[in-house]
């Protein structure tokens, strides 16, 4: 039971990080049906601003307030990477919009290696370990065996999602450019008629979808002390597997798969081999996509002949 | 400024706004490149992370993306459009295929014959080694995967991220059974061919119903969960240390390349002893390979199982309501590409004679897929070019060490390799979408054979 409670906490804070990616890929699915391969590597990228960003704050300008840091760490990772993601869709995918499906992809795909390996030149290919941040943590269950706790790394990362997803519903439900986005992701052709700024509004997609990203990124680099830049990888295709599961093109679709996936991923790691995880996330992602097609949030394609 | 006004390159305007796009560059670069060229994370002695500024080098690149958005916004974008213009204005005169262009396939296949034969006249037995080694025999295991793949993306249309499943089977099935039971590689070559191809009918089969990009994450998912079973059960794969002392080919047993053996080719032959026989006679296996692979492609498209695949590519609809059954179709699209792809495991596993995980990761799916689209996705001769172009480019930059003497000797033009060849995918995609060859020959056709625009046909949504 111990174990059980203790996982589900443990799976709650991976499926939060999972979630934050996958809404990225989903939003940006969602409106121009394209997946975006080089998210994941975004994320990564944002790890490594934070990771940046932070030793400057703490080496050289003195910074010792860990939540002062923190706060500026989150700001300026968001900030940049959404530069980053930013330039991305304008050189690598705006000009291939309209182009035949499988161009962007590639494009993407080519952006994701090149992300990569711009990091491993200018960084180094070694891995990055900070100092754990924020240290303690809270004692739920009281016991002599197996005591289940929630760190404090674990409450900033629930509260900071929820914080921000919260915002990012707000911004998605109630603002004009909310509505330009599910007006785009409707019909581009008419929402443009109707006098809304499409490239913009793609633009922004992927601002937002990056700075969540960003969010995870420095959440990822809490959580876990190290960074490589290789990282990438892994979270992205697990985070696009939690936007299939919930259904791609659906945002609650995107935070509920994520949640499954980080369940899925810390129960299995408890219960049966720790070696055999992601085996089982994606084992998972193919049986639910054969009898649920478009995953559990997601609308049936149907198409018209 | 006169001088340019007066030739009509460009205008005050122009510059203009070419000068403000540079400062737009330059400082969304430097907001790009500052956490990082700017400042290099690094260890000091006690394994702490420190800083090292590296503000020259941000300097410089910052400048150089200037000037270069300067000189595409001022010079080059209007160059390009005129260019349109005046190819738009001209009346459109089809020049007749030159001899080249008319004869490449001939010409391709005699080049690769002669290939290695022109590298020991130029380089010697030991010269040629790299030649024939890294750049031909590399090349042509990415054009059999290619191909291999084409069959199910170009031809069946099914959008397949996880093709480097197939190609570990291959290796896998030719490396385990062959050090076991010793079986030599022209039993082992069809063995690990039926491998594949049966997994590819296992995971074919539960994708059948998927459309499109959930088709194209699960068939990466599946690529993954192949890579961590064989990385995690170590009885069977011995992990990521991987197997090694493969047993290498013989030539049809009447002479082998093993040193030691009684039958060792200068033995037998009684010339002297070269590392480089075993390379050439590999290299003209995978040519073998690759020609087979060609022509079992070419004769498909012909049958009526090679037409039901490229019908299903552009409407599956219409495809079943002709009586298709797309099950099937399907099913042997991706039990064929499996096949090449078991075939050309097999052979990179006799080449290398030692396999491992590290060497089926999903950045091989990736680059086969980039040549397959590059080439324009169902042309062979395109796939080819793609991956001569991609493969060789590549290692042609681990050869330019005389970039040590421009960048000083801590210039290491390999790390560099893998970035390009990003960037190359990015730039090729934009400057030509459809891929190298962008057109495509019908094999049915009314009165005439007339090739088509590659525009005119669907691809990787089925």
């Amino acid at each position: 039971m111990e174990v059980f409670v203790q996982q589900i906490i443990n799976g709650i804070t991976l499926g939060s990080i999972y979630g934050l990616i996958a809404i990225g890929y989903t939003m940006v699915f969602g409106i121009i049906g394209m997946v975006n391969f080089a998210h994941g590597d975004v994320f990564m990228v944002s790890a490594f601003i934070a990771l940046v960003t932070f030793l400057i704050l703490t080496l050289w300008l003195g910074v010792s307030s860990v939540f002062l840091a923190l706060l500026i760490v989150l700001v300026a990772a968001m900030a940049l990477t959404s530069l980053v993601s930013w330039t991305i869709e304008r050189v690598a995918y705006r000009p291939l919009r309209g182009s035949f499906r499988l161009a962007p992809l590639i494009s993407a795909i080519g952006m994701s290696i090149l992300l990569m390996n711009f990091v491993q030149v200018t960084q180094g290919p070694r891995n990055k370990a900070v100092p754990p941040l924020v240290r303690g943590e809270i004692t739920v269950i009281p016991s002599d065996t197996y005591a289940v706790t929630v760190s404090y790394k674990q409450m900033i990362i629930w509260a900071v999602t929820a914080v921000l997803l919260l915002v990012f519903w707000y911004l998605v439900a109630k603002t004009p450019l909310g509505r330009a986005q599910r007006a785009c992701e409707q019909d581009q052709k008419m929402a443009g008629l109707l006098g809304v700024d499409v490239d913009r509004t793609i633009s922004s997609t992927f601002v937002i979808g990056a700075a969540l990203a960003a969010v995870a990124g420095t959440l990822y680099l809490m959580y876990y002390g190290v960074v490589s830049f290789a990282d990438g990888f892994v979270p992205g295709v697990k985070a696009f597997t939690a936007a299939v599961l919930g259904g791609i093109g659906s945002i609650p679709g995107a935070v509920i798969g994520g949640l499954m996936i980080g369940f899925i991923e810390s129960m299995w790691s408890a219960y049966f081999s720790i070696d055999y995880k992601d085996v089982a996330a994606f084992s998972i992602l193919a049986i639910v996509l054969i009898f649920l097609p478009s995953g559990i949030l997601g609308r049936p394609e149907v198409e018209k002949v | 400024m006169a001088a340019i006004t007066t030739t009509g390159r460009s205008d005050d305007a122009t510059l203009a706004r070419a000068f403000k796009e540079a400062l737009y560059a330059g400082v969304l670069s430097f907001g790009l490149f500052v956490l990082f060229i700017g400042l290099k994370t690094d260890q000091n002695i006690r394994n702490e992370l420190i800083l090292v500024p590296r503000w020259r080098l941000l300097g410089v690149i910052v400048v150089l993306v200037m000037i270069a958005r300067f000189v595409a916004v001022a010079w080059l974008q209007p160059w390009i459009e005129r260019r349109k213009a005046e190819k738009a204005r001209a009346p459109v005169v089809e020049a007749p295929p030159g001899f080249i262009r008319q004869n490449f396939n001939a010409l391709g296949i005699g080049f690769l014959l002669i290939f290695p034969i022109a590298m020991v006249l130029l380089f010697g037995f030991q010269g040629s080694l790299k030649w024939v080694d890294n750049f031909g025999i590399q090349i042509l295991i990415y054009v059999m995967l290619a191909w291999g793949l084409n069959i199910v993306i170009g031809l069946a249309g099914l959008l397949d991220l996880g093709y480097v499943a197939f190609y570990a089977v291959g290796a896998y099935s030719y490396a385990l059974l062959g050090t076991h039971l010793g079986w030599s590689f022209w039993v082992l070559l069809p063995a690990a061919g039926i491998m594949a191809a049966m997994w590819g009918m296992i995971l074919g089969f539960p994708v059948l119903r998927l459309r499109g990009d959930y088709l194209a994450i699960v068939t990466l998912a599946f690529g993954e969960i192949i890579r961590l079973v064989l990385i995690n059960w170590r009885e069977v794969t011995n992990g990521s240390a991987g197997i090694s002392g493969i047993p290498k080919v013989s030539f049809f047993g009447l002479f082998t390349f093993n040193v030691s053996d009684p039958n060792y080719i200068s033995k037998v032959l009684g010339i002297p002893q070269s590392g480089a026989y075993y390379k050439i006679f590999l290299y003209y296996l995978a040519v073998a390979l690759c020609l087979l692979t060609a022509f079992v492609t070419i004769r498909l498209r012909r049958l009526p199982v090679g037409r039901a695949w490229e019908a299903m590519r552009e409407d599956e609809i219409a495809c079943r309501s002709l009586g298709i059954n797309t099950t099937t179709t399907k099913l042997t699209a991706f039990a064929t590409g499996a096949m090449f792809g078991g075939f050309a495991g097999s052979f990179f596993a006799a080449r290398q004679g030692f396999v491992s995980p590290e060497s089926f990761v999903f950045l091989e799916s990736a680059i086969i897929l980039a040549i397959v689209v590059l080439g324009g996705m169902g042309s062979l001769t395109g796939i080819a070019v793609a991956s001569v172009v991609m493969i060789g480019g590549t290692e042609v930059l681990r050869e330019l060490q005389f970039l040590k003497l421009i960048f000083g000797p801590d210039f290491t033009p390999e790390l560099y390799r893998m970035l390009l060849f990003g960037l190359a995918m990015v730039i090729v995609m934009l400057w030509k979408p459809r891929g190298f060859v962008g057109s495509r020959e019908p094999t049915a056709f009314l009165k005439e054979r007339k090739a088509v625009s590659g525009s005119f046909t669907k691809e990787g949504h089925g």
